[in-house]
């Protein structure tokens, strides 16, 4: 057993968190979400690099690396709130990918890959979608259904309807219009999408905790760093510990996805649930830490909060996921002590 | 990233699942303390005589020098198979450890085989009544008298101490030294006149440690481990030890009250109420993170020989996890939860200490913040 990254994974990790943290800097973030707009330019660098696609195959066009690979990517966007609309884009891939028929895979799956054009997902209730992640610039959409569907829509075919969330840091939009079903099995397209959101939202709760960490050190109050109160220290204590749990469920559930399909199920639900609360927790956490500062529009962890607040509402939210888990979970005994 | 277990890993599993199967003697808690303490002990021998006791010792001292994953499925094995935990699980899991990393050629081929077949037990005086996390600060004097040490003082929190041939010993032995360098290492003879043990009945009504009284015992120089003035360093590695060990039979052991809990719902039908699911769901997401993390900290301790920042939590993850399935337990099982005798009651009182035992939540968390998250210590005032 090794639950760790081997030397080729450590390396897409260097380079993916050197090349973010260098583009992607909280400043460049900040310009985007106020001016609404998406970063083009890192946009273009990463389609170049070949990242859009590296959990799509060779033969569909992409890298054909595993989810593990597109899980590494991903936390890092999401540690640097990358205005780039990579997990919604890749997250369709992978669903396409999966369940999708043949002709769905040759229509979307290489454009997808090249950055030619982007992706969204979300869920869909009486053939509309209220907010989909990555909807007003993308080409296709995958959407979940109640019922445990999914449907592909050519945007070009819709109506489509940018949604001003409390998340600048993406675009949202709603979705209303015809699609095809995703024939294959949906189930999984929606547990390979959870992870995608989890892995994202596991970089989110980490940088909220970075940033959090540096001020409460360098922050004095009565002559002495905020953080050696314990008051402090172990909320702190208290963010790192929902920060390694979300990293440890989204990096076994993306192990699950490459190579342990009969776990993918319960996998993806502890990632999702684990990622969701975690980032929620973390990032109110953050706010709290910066005491008055932290709830002002010039300081950093709203982005982060507003992130975490807005990606829980995406594929079906986590307020029925627990439930749904305990039944899993209970059936799967059921069927072990038969 | 692979998290199936190797080809040698599951054959060492498989040969210790059918070794089990043949002689576990299941977790039977009849009878007094001491017949059932005895009990360990022959399981210990039966134990060691397969090559099951030292399991994560080198095979220089008579272990199987086992890696630490076969350790931890070792562990979880036992945990699994219910079957109870070997009598000296403190020689072999702090005592032996400690040993082998500071004691003499001598000391190692003196002490280490008694451990390992339970001829000789052990246990640890740390804790004292003025001094449970700050332990530095603990007050037990030794005083030289020619080629002996003359101890004088109380310890606390001492399990197995009734049982003990060997009491792994912090005293101060220079009052003159700062806190943390006067202190000394020794491995005391707990069958003496001047070592009294005294039973601490704890709010379960059972009695698994001890208050222990010393008065005027004596030790040979040759016994102290790692020299004189050492002892902080020495603690450290027996403390380190603490936390790996133990964790996965413990963790197991959650896991199955929690399978538990899933088939009383899942039985009485309680689990079709919303509310009930979804407070499973979210007990379920803890388990499951908890055994994750658990085995990313022994892939750390692989690759670089020690415990990586993860496993400083899992005491944490594990010790309110299993307050809260007690807890929850309560809830969905009724009146049996809470009437004396019933498992479920004896565990909604125990998993209180869960929280303090081998380091409080409060001290963690303190670890946690420095050691980990570089964050400045508080001046004590």
């Amino acid at each position: 057993m090794r639950f760790g990254f081997d030397e080729d994974q450590l390396e897409i990790q260097r380079t993916a968190t050197g090349l973010l943290e260098g583009r992607s800097t909280l400043d460049r973030v900040r310009e985007h979400a106020e001016a609404g707009t998406e970063d083009a330019d890192l946009w273009s660098e990463l389609s170049e690099l070949g990242w859009l696609g590296i959990a799509v195959s060779e033969e569909n066009g992409g890298q054909g690396f595993g989810v593990v690979e597109l899980t590494i990517l991903l936390e890092q966007a999401g540690r640097t709130l990358a205005c780039v609309p990579l997990m919604p884009s890749a997250a369709a891939a992978l669903a396409i990918q999966h369940a999708g028929s043949d002709a769905q895979r040759s229509r979307w799956l290489e454009a997808l890959s090249t950055g030619e054009i982007t992706g969204a997902i979300g869920t869909a209730s009486g053939g509309r979608a209220e907010i989909a992640a990555g909807a007003p610039n993308a080409a296709v959409a995958v959407l979940f259904d109640d019922e445990g569907g999914a449907r592909l829509v050519d945007l070009a075919d819709a109506l489509v309807e940018p949604v001003e969330t409390i998340d600048p840091t993406r675009r949202y939009g709603s979705i209303e219009g015809p699609g095809d079903d995703l024939p294959g099995d949906t189930d999984a397209a929606l547990d390979l999408a959870r992870i995608a959101l989890a892995a994202e939202l596991t970089g989110v709760a980490s940088r909220a905790t970075e940033i959090t960490l540096a001020y409460v050190k360098d922050r004095k109050q009565f002559d002495t760093p905020i953080g050696a109160y314990q008051a402090v220290s172990h909320a702190c204590a208290t963010m790192y510990l929902n920060v390694e749990s979300a990293r440890s469920a989204s990096y076994h559930a993306a192990w699950a996805a490459d190579a342990s399909p009969e776990g993918l199920a319960e996998a993806a639900s502890v990632a999702h649930i684990a990622a969701v609360g975690g980032a929620r927790d973390v990032t109110s956490a953050a706010i709290q830490a910066h005491g008055g500062i932290g709830f002002t529009w010039e300081a950093d962890p709203h982005w982060f909060y507003k992130r975490a607040q807005v990606s829980a509402h995406l594929l079906g939210g986590t307020g029925g996921a627990r439930a749904r888990l305990a039944q899993l979970v209970a059936d799967r005994l059921t069927d072990e002590d038969d | 990233m692979d998290l199936t277990f190797s080809p040698e890993e599951i054959s060492f599993r498989d040969e210790l699942r059918s070794w089990l199967l043949a002689n576990n003697p299941g977790d039977d808690d009849s009878g007094t303390e001491d017949e059932m303490f005895a009990r360990r002990c022959a399981w210990q021998r039966q134990l060691h005589e397969a090559g099951w006791a030292g399991v994560h010792w080198p095979k220089e001292y008579g272990g199987r020098g086992a890696t630490y994953t076969q350790s931890a499925i070792f562990f979880e094995e036992l945990g699994s198979a219910n079957a109870p935990l070997p009598a000296n699980a403190l020689g072999l899991l702090l005592g032996g450890p400690t040993l082998m990393f500071w004691g003499t050629d001598a000391q190692k081929e003196r002490y280490l085989n008694p451990i390992l077949s339970a001829e000789e037990i052990w246990c640890q005086g740390f804790s004292e009544p003025e001094a449970g996390s700050d332990l530095a600060s603990l007050k037990t004097k030794a005083v030289r008298d020619g080629d002996e040490w003359v101890v004088t003082g109380q310890k606390v929190w001492t399990s197995a101490a009734q049982w003990s041939k060997w009491c792994m010993l912090v005293a101060r032995t220079d009052g003159d030294a700062a806190k943390h360098k006067g202190l000394t290492y020794f491995l005391m003879d707990m069958e003496q006149e001047g070592v009294n043990v005294r039973p601490l009945k704890q709010m379960t009504g059972g009695a698994e440690f001890n208050e222990m009284f010393l008065e005027g015992a004596r030790i040979p120089h040759e016994n102290i481990v790692g020299g004189e003035g050492n002892g902080w360093k020495v603690a450290m590695t027996t403390l380190m030890n603490e936390r790996s060990g133990l964790a996965f039979f413990l963790q197991v052991r959650t896991r199955q009250l929690l399978e538990d809990l899933f088939r009383h719902a899942e039985q009485t039908g309680q689990i079709d109420d919303p509310v009930i699911a979804d407070k499973l769901g979210a007990l379920q997401v803890r388990a499951e993170v908890l055994r994750l993390t658990s085995y990313r900290g022994l892939t750390m301790i692989e690759r670089y020989g020690q415990p990586g920042p993860e496993s400083s939590l899992t005491k944490l993850m594990w010790s309110s996890l299993n307050q809260d399935v007690t807890q929850f337990a309560a809830d969905l099982i009724g009146p049996e939860a809470v009437t004396d005798g019933t498992s479920w009651s004896y565990e909604l009182m125990r998993a209180r200490g869960n929280t303090i035992e081998g380091g409080t939540s409060e001290v963690l968390k303190n670890i946690v913040a420095e050691r980990v998250l570089g964050l400045p210590r508080l001046k004590a005032v």
